[in-house]
């Protein structure tokens, strides 16, 4: 089942150089045939294998994954002091990890966990990078999924909603955008972060997404995919957070998602895996940033759909009304977006290849010793693992209708069938029953 | 640790200075998860930063002291936003901060930070510090050409401070160097469109659609020129429909029959606007078709896409997606 694309199909800045120009290629060209030589020899190691070597090759090595995931929620070497202000990133990265893989930490360590992200609370609201630290937007993200993962009521009741509020409008800007922290960086990643947690939360109102969307849509490029900031390179992290922060205040229909899918279509390459910007290497973690925009993509490519076609008549992009209509389900509130954006129909199979990704994944990520890393050559860590698994997870259910009553069939699923992974709710990233479970937990208190 | 300078560091505890201060450990609670097991000089330094900065002592020993513990974690966000409090009250010279953040962004070029700090300290130079910006930008360019900080700095210090006089010449050079940095195009993108100087896109657009298909002619492989020359035409389609220019490259580059997915890929483009292709055109599709055999079709749009999904099987579940959205009106 290797899907190894021809490389008449190869869309990579490598491929075919002019016979006069092989002696004279650029950084971006070398650094790309390194990695493809690397790739490549991967992929045709496998085609030469046996098919019970080649099934070992495409095994999920959860046990290995689960070990080298725990031992680290236990204890960190003293090098990872370059992420002391981020270690609600390190329990979510984990913890994420391990709900992904289908399992769960015992009560204890579970209950370690929710004690210890209290102590990175601030008393005014949100959560800073460990306790003590200043809160900010992206480890109060982390903080707020890894509890929702954690998903029992003390895990869930110790957000404090009221400050965290507080906490969120405080960080806005008069321009309507967010800044990370008191006197931050103001990017798509804070608009998402404060966005995210709010809806998921059940405290996202009018006040919080005041001229959000309009920030986000000076972000999209002449690419296609979405920048930091406005006038920025398009990027794949950023457009992820820019489109999720987007439908989750349902403004998707002002960016221009025919332009954005290209962009995001294009940026699956040769190596089977994602680069995160035009040009640039492949990375492991780009299959959830990248993939995860195609996999919400197909909750709106009836939009993206009317879009072209309005374009196509008018010589130009909509004309202002908001063609993402989701009177289909009504939503009440606001925060009942992410809810009912589940409930919206998949209209067709992903944009992307996604057994193609599934075995960048398997094979030039996964480290057999447990974790994942970029691309070969790398070392793993946690950030990779959460975003590889994240990523191999949307693309098992890309096929998916109904991924919590209709599973995945066996040929959508890489390598053995027990590789299939926990799906996900592609907007927040967490596990798809835990966010029911904390929507229906914020919802009613 | 040893200081930069190669001597021995004192450990806080035994310096004079800093003997009225009780450390603040850090509260992990009895049962932490995710504990780094610190150095003990890291520990140190850290619980002498907690205590200064609950008391929000705003002295030149907690400047200093920031100074050490960003050394060893330049990316605590929180130490960065307390050295501005203090140095905001203690109203330090600003060009003096300017040559510490020179020296700790050359080892952490990748650091938010960093940049956050850069920025800050540059609004309050004012337009004064704008060469100087440009200068270190380009110094941090040199090594990673697509830092993706450094870029975003560049502009905000354009538009902020100014300098865009030779900021054209700045791409074109970046661009010779390396045909493939996107970052340069997505710069150069940036200047044509917000220069004060230079009159919009409009004005720049017959000469960059020129630079463009010439970068594409050398390296038809190269997506960059590609997306930028589409961009060109952003909330412009008519142009974009009438420009010959366009499609003539779309045409010389499928002629060719190699490197061509990102010809036939604008092209479609231009037929779902409502391009109407010359006999040549369909002539040249229809080669195409031929030789890779993809399946015909009375409408020329239809053919394309099968075209692109037999050359670009990994995008296959994409194409078939245009397929089904052609506009009506598309031959």
């Amino acid at each position: 089942m290797a899907a190894v694309p021809s490389s008449s199909g190869s869309t990579r800045c490598s491929s075919h150089p002019h016979p006069h120009q092989e002696m004279k290629l650029t950084i971006t060209q070398l650094e790309q045939l390194k990695v493809e030589r690397k790739v490549f020899e991967i992929y045709h190691l496998l085609s030469d294998v046996s098919p019970h070597a080649k099934s070992l090759m495409m095994e999920l090595w959860r046990d290995k994954h689960i070990e080298f995931l725990t031992r680290g929620l236990r204890q960190l070497g003293p090098s990872f002091f370059v992420l002391d202000a981020n270690r609600p990133w390190l329990c979510y990265w984990i913890l994420h990890s391990i709900a992904l893989l289908g399992e769960s930490v015992d009560s204890e360590l579970e209950n370690n966990v929710v004690d210890f992200l209290s102590r990175c609370q601030d008393k005014d609201g949100g959560y800073g990078g460990g306790p003590g630290q200043m809160p900010h937007l992206a480890t109060t993200y982390a903080a707020v999924n890894t509890l929702v993962t954690l998903g029992s009521e003390r895990a869930l009741s110790s957000i404090d909603r009221g400050k965290m509020y507080k906490f969120l409008l405080k960080m806005k800007d008069s321009s309507g955008a967010f800044r990370m922290h008191d006197g931050g960086e103001m990017d798509v990643r804070a608009s998402y972060t404060a966005i995210s947690v709010a809806s998921m939360l059940n405290i996202l109102d009018s006040v919080l997404i005041r001229d959000v969307g309009s920030f986000i849509q000076r972000c999209q490029t002449y690419e296609g995919g979405i920048a930091g900031e406005p006038g920025s390179e398009a990027h794949g992290g950023y457009t992820f957070c820019g489109l999720a922060a987007m439908i989750l205040i349902n403004e998707a229909d002002k960016l221009d998602l025919p332009n954005l899918i290209d962009w995001v279509a294009f940026r699956q390459g040769v190596e089977c895996g994602f680069q995160g910007r035009t040009n640039k290497l492949v990375d492991g973690c780009y299959s959830f940033w990248q993939g995860g925009v195609l996999a919400l993509m197909q909750k709106l490519l009836s939009v993206a759909g009317k879009q072209s076609e309005a374009s196509t008549l008018c010589g130009g992009l909509g004309s202002g009304e908001s063609m993402y209509n989701m009177t289909s389900s009504t939503p009440g509130k606001l925060s009942d977006i992410g809810f009912s954006f589940m409930n919206e129909k998949t209209e067709c199979g992903p944009l992307f290849h996604s057994v193609a990704l599934q075995q960048y994944l398997l094979l030039c990520s996964q480290v057999l010793e447990g974790g994942f890393k970029d691309k070969p050559g790398k070392n793993r860590d946690h950030y990779h693992s959460c975003y590889c698994l994240s990523g191999l997870s949307v693309s098992q259910y890309s096929c998916c209708k109904d991924p919590r009553h209709n599973p995945p069939l066996p040929n959508e699923v890489l390598g053995p069938y027990s590789n299939l992974l926990e799906p996900i709710h592609p907007l927040y990233n967490v596990i798809l029953d835990k966010y029911y479970k904390g929507h229906e937990f914020f919802s009613s208190s | 640790m040893s200081s930069d300078d190669g001597e021995e560091r004192v450990p806080l505890s035994r310096r004079p200075e800093w003997a009225d201060v009780r450390p603040l450990p850090q509260d992990d609670g009895p049962n932490p998860v995710v504990p780094i097991a610190y150095r003990e000089d890291f520990r140190e330094a850290m619980d002498y930063f907690r205590a200064v900065y609950l008391a929000d002592e705003r002295s030149l020993r907690s400047l200093n002291l920031t100074s050490e513990v960003i050394a060893m974690n330049p990316g605590n966000y929180t130490v960065w936003h307390f050295r501005r409090l203090v140095l905001e009250t203690l109203n330090v010279g600003l060009l003096e901060e300017r040559d510490y953040v020179d020296h700790v962004a050359e080892h952490n070029s990748k650091n938010y930070q960093i940049w956050h700090h850069r920025r800050w300290l540059a609004e309050k130079l004012g337009p004064k510090a704008a060469n100087k910006e440009l200068e270190f930008t380009k110094k941090i360019l040199t090594i990673d050409a697509k830092n993706y900080h450094a870029w975003s700095h560049r502009q905000w210090v354009l538009q902020a401070l100014g300098g865009w006089d030779d900021e054209l010449d700045y791409c074109q050079k970046l661009i010779e160097d390396d045909v493939f940095n996107n970052s340069a195009w997505n710069q150069r993108y940036f200047v044509i469109t917000r220069s004060p100087f230079l009159g919009g896109l409009q004005a720049s657009r017959e000469s960059e659609v020129s630079y463009a298909i010439e970068a594409i002619m050398a390296n038809p492989e190269n997506e960059s020129p590609w997306r930028y020359l589409r961009g060109l035409y952003k909330n412009d389609i008519d142009q974009f429909l009438s420009d010959n220019h366009v499609s003539e490259a779309c045409l010389k580059v499928l002629k060719s029959g190699h490197n061509f997915l990102f010809a036939l890929s604008l092209f479609l483009d231009l037929l779902c606007f409502g391009f109407q292709p010359s006999d040549e055109f369909k002539r040249v599709v229809e080669g195409l078709r031929n030789s890779v055999a993809s399946s015909s079709d009375a409408n020329l749009a239809t053919s394309v896409c099968n075209i692109l999904e037999t050359v670009d099987p990994l995008r296959a579940n994409y194409w078939a997606w245009r397929r089904s959205t052609l506009p009506s009106i598309v031959c």
